[in-house]
């Protein structure tokens, strides 16, 4: 294999192992806030125990967030030289950007947050909580318009062999940043709220850690429900821009060959190969008209097909349109489990319902393999470019690191993420199956059956009394 | 050789800051690493080193990362060749911090000694390894490096592990070991504090010694970054490092270890001013013919230079601001906490 060919395995298996971690993490410090708020508000115990869970399993999730995006900031430099001398000027500032606008604001909150509880009011603590997680929000902006810029370039000119900054507004918000910002922050939002989900079902199917899981599992069920919808309406808005920017990815995303008009929504049952052009149209099924009204919202409206493309410019079929549709089939899966889910939860029946638990814990990981889809559809779909329509990947590769170092670095990191990926499922395992601390005064970790004690100090009259949920009767 | 533009100047310098931020915050965690197997030997006096830098260890970092992400953008071609040419070196400084990020998360999770001494050996190896690689960089940096007519790097791996620049790592892996030590002094008590008073005074003195190794040796080695030193006002910060590395010790026998720690850091930023007036305007020499990349013929555009400069004048006040109200919040002496922390 030659250095170019592993120096893209290993930013494949870098990116897509790094980014498992954030998408877990941008969600859970929205979830951690509503939950530090609500506990400030109210003065329930439980939500401190709650929030105080949450905090462990995000601060596990983010230490490996930290540890392997360090990597991505410098492997741009050791892999992919070339490309970053073409293209610096414009897209290392959104990365000099996340570190001072984004990244300095989590960890600095994050720290504040694990290790100041004795030393911080409960107002900076709730403070604390939000900072971190617009410091993620913030973090997703800046590169997500640097990968934005690499899929639809705008604001720049080629002078002398480099990309250079014209309208950095331009560039900023090239017409891809804004349909992938929506769509990835809501496809975190939604990644983390099934975890918190299926955790707090699990917990309520096997009667433990009743009280938080009940103030847990409402919450988490929102925000899946609203995010999984949300997830189809910044979806469209994606396909319409990949359609208007990047015909090609496109054409390859739908399995396109001719250009036509009226093109119908089809699913082969065969998957289509690269040798489009011959292959026979086997079994499929159609619905007329339907992909030209997704797109142009016009049953007629023409699409380009890749015969318009030479070969060589063609995408990887077969991966970016399995991972699409697999992408597209998993969004559909999940919001048919929350549909459900969000109208037992209206009818109070939903503690009750305990094939739908089943089956929320069950879908815990769907957006999380979601999230890896989208990520190839969009990567996978940009080929042969690094730069959309500019940059060729084989003409970004370092020139001087051979491919035995490369091999060797790859070597490496696979070890350590092995052994990283591991122990973390091994430590998160080991905390839910410890579970939030027990309520203050109640006798066993397990089901404190009356209300939870008052924390010191707070009068019963700011207490809702917690009999007012209905009570579950599964386990 | 071109003039610098005002804003090439700026961004020499603000990178500069951004690397005097980094040697001297992650200096301290770092060289709490180096000597925590030392310092630290049973399992309480291990919770508290981990605890005496965990709430900040991470922001410390991110001035790393923030000078890596501002190389790149405003001298992208250094930011390519250093990179790519110095491959396995930096690999295996990724590898390290990884190794040094997780071992502190991971270490206190599981009560068995085993796990424990596992974890405290990868964060002791994950700290030492890039204290010395990082000077390892500078002293290759300083010497120079074989360059292509295309700015590609020509040497190899081995070429970089030259006396000389392992000399630098000595160097810079003794200053963090003092800086450590400081810290400690501000954060411990009994007997992890009196240890941590012996490393720094270790590490003041190797420091010290280092620093005369490789500034005589620079004559030889790398006689063109005496250039700079013809003018009188160049001899400002070896000066401060002179004045500061003789207060340092005496502070600490005063017991005023909160300026000792500031005379340290102070070190810290001396030496790496002194390197930076030595370079300036070049970035990365070339040893040999090709062309040294300086910050006039790698520059990113004026535009790209004034809005990351926007950039920075918006935020960077905004870090200090709260990095200092949280350092505040955590002054004192390390309090264990059976539930939260490490
Ligand atoms: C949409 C979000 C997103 C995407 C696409 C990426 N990351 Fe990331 N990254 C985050 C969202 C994030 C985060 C939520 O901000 C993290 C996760 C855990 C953390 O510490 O912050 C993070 C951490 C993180 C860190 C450590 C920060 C610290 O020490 O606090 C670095 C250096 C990077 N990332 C760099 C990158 C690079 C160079 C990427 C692209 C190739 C990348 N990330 C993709
Ligand atoms: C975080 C989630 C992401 C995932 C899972 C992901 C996935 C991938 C995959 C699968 C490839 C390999 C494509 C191939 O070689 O056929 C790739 C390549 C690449 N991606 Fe992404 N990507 C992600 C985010 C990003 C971001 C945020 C950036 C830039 C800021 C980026 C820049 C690149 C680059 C430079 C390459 C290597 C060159 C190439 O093969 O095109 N990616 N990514
Ligand atoms: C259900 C309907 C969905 C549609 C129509 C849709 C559409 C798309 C399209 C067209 C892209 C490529 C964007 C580009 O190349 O610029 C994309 C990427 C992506 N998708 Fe989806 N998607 C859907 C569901 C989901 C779900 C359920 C998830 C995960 C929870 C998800 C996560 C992602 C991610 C992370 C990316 C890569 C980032 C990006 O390019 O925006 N998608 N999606």
């Amino acid at each position: 294999m030659d250095a170019e060919q592993l120096a893209r395995i290993q930013f494949a298996l870098t990116v897509g192992f790094h980014f498992f971690f954030p998408s877990i993490t941008i969600g859970l410090a929205g979830l951690i806030a509503v939950l530090e708020t609500l506990r400030h508000r109210t003065k329930r115990e439980v939500y401190d125990r709650a929030a105080v869970f949450w905090t462990r399993i995000f601060a596990l999730t983010f230490a490996i967030g930290v540890a392997t995006g360090i990597v991505m900031e410098f492997q741009f430099g050791t892999n992919w030289a070339s490309y970053s001398a073409f293209v610096g000027d414009i897209f290392g500032s959104p990365l000099a950007a996340e570190g001072i606008l984004a990244f300095f604001l989590e960890s600095v909150f994050l720290g504040l947050l694990l290790f100041g509880r004795n030393r911080i009011s409960s107002r900076v603590r709730t403070f604390a909580a939000w900072m971190v997680f617009v410091g993620t929000l913030l973090s997703a902006v800046w590169i997500l318009i640097a990968n934005s810029w690499m899929q639809t370039p705008a604001g720049y000119e080629v002078i002398d062999g480099q990309a250079r900054l014209t309208d950095f507004f331009a560039a900023a918000l090239n017409p891809s940043t804004i349909p992938r910002y929506l769509h990835t922050v809501s496809s975190a939002l939604t990644a983390s709220s099934f975890v918190m989900l299926g955790v707090s079902a699990w917990y309520v199917l096997k009667g433990k850690h009743l009280d938080v899981a009940k103030v847990c599992l409402p919450i988490a069920l929102v925000a899946a429900f609203v995010g999984s919808g949300l997830m189809f309406v910044t979806g469209d808005m994606s396909s319409v821009q990949v359609a208007n920017t990047q015909p090609a990815k496109f054409a390859g995303i739908n399995a396109l060959y001719e250009t036509r008009s009226g093109v119908p929504l089809t699913i082969p049952l065969i998957p289509p190969t690269q040798d489009l052009a011959n292959q026979e149209p086997g079994p499929r099924i159609e619905i007329g008209g339907l992909l030209s009204f997704l797109t142009y919202r016009d049953p007629n409206a023409s699409i380009t097909g890749l015969a318009e493309f030479p070969v060589e410019d063609w995408p990887p079929i077969t991966i970016t349109w399995g991972a699409y549709h697999l992408m597209v089939l998993l969004g559909t899966a999940m919001l048919l489990v929350m549909v459900f889910g969000a109208w037992f939860l209206w009818r109070g029946s939903v503690w009750r319902r305990k094939t739908w638990l089943k089956l929320a814990v069950l879908a815990t990981p769907l957006p999380l393999i979601a999230i890896m889809l989208g990520w190839t559809t969009a990567e996978v779909g940009r080929q042969p470019w690094i730069v959309y329509d500019l940059m060729r990947t084989s003409d970004g590769v370092s020139v001087v690191v051979p491919a035995e170092q490369v091999a060797l670095s790859l070597g490496l990191l696979v070890a350590m993420y092995v052994l990283l990926g591991g122990l973390w499922l091994y430590l998160v395992r080991k905390e839910l199956g410890h579970g939030p601390a027990p309520a203050p005064g109640a006798a066993t970790a397990a089901e404190p059956a009356a209300p939870a004690g008052l924390p010191p100090g707070e009068t019963p009259g700011e207490t809702p009394p917690q009999a007012a949920q209905p009570a579950p009767s599964a386990g | 050789m071109a003039e610098n533009t005002f804003l090439q100047g700026t961004w020499f310098l603000l990178f500069g800051v951004l690397l005097v931020g980094y040697a001297i915050l992650d200096g301290f965690d770092l060289g709490v690493g180096m000597q925590h197997l030392y310092t630290a030997r049973t399992d309480r006096e291990r919770r508290t080193l981990l605890n005496a830098i965990g709430p900040v260890w991470d922001g410390n970092e991110v001035w790393l990362i923030t000078a890596g992400g501002a190389l790149f953008a405003a001298f992208p071609r250094v930011y390519a060749t250093v990179f790519s040419g110095f491959y396995l070196a930096l690999m295996l400084v990724l590898a390290a911090l990884i190794l040094r990020a997780v071992s502190l998360e991971f270490r206190s999770k599981e009560p068995g000694r085993g796990w424990r001494t596992t974890w405290d050996a990868a964060f002791s190896i994950g700290s030492i390894l890039p204290a010395i690689l990082f000077g390892v960089a500078i002293g290759n940096v300083m010497r120079g490096v074989p360059l292509t007519a295309d700015a590609e790097y020509a040497g190899d791996f081995l070429g970089l592990l030259s006396p000389f620049a392992i000399a630098v790592g000595l160097l810079s892996a003794s200053m963090f070991l003092m800086q450590g030590g400081a810290w400690l002094q501000l954060k411990t008590e009994g007997v992890i504090r009196d240890r941590a008073r012996r490393v720094a005074v270790v590490g003041w003195v190797a420091t010290l010694v280092m620093w005369v190794v490789v500034t005589a040796w620079s004559r030889v080695e790398a006689p063109g970054l005496w250039d700079a030193y013809g003018s009188i006002l160049a001899w400002v910060a070896p000066a401060a490092f002179v004045v500061l590395a003789v207060a340092f010790p005496l502070l600490l026998r005063v017991h005023r270890e909160g300026w000792a720690f500031l005379a340290s850091s102070g070190i810290v930023a001396a030496l790496v001013g002194t390197l930076g007036i030595a370079l300036y305007p070049v970035l990365l020499p070339a040893r040999g013919s090709g062309e040294s990349l300086t910050a006039n013929n790698t520059a990113s555009s004026d535009l790209t230079l004034t809005v990351m400069l926007i950039i920075a004048v918006i935020g960077m006040p905004l870090v200090l601001t709260y990095t200092t109200w949280v350092y505040r919040t955590f002054r004192g002496k390390v309090v264990l906490d059976e539930e939260h922390g490490y």
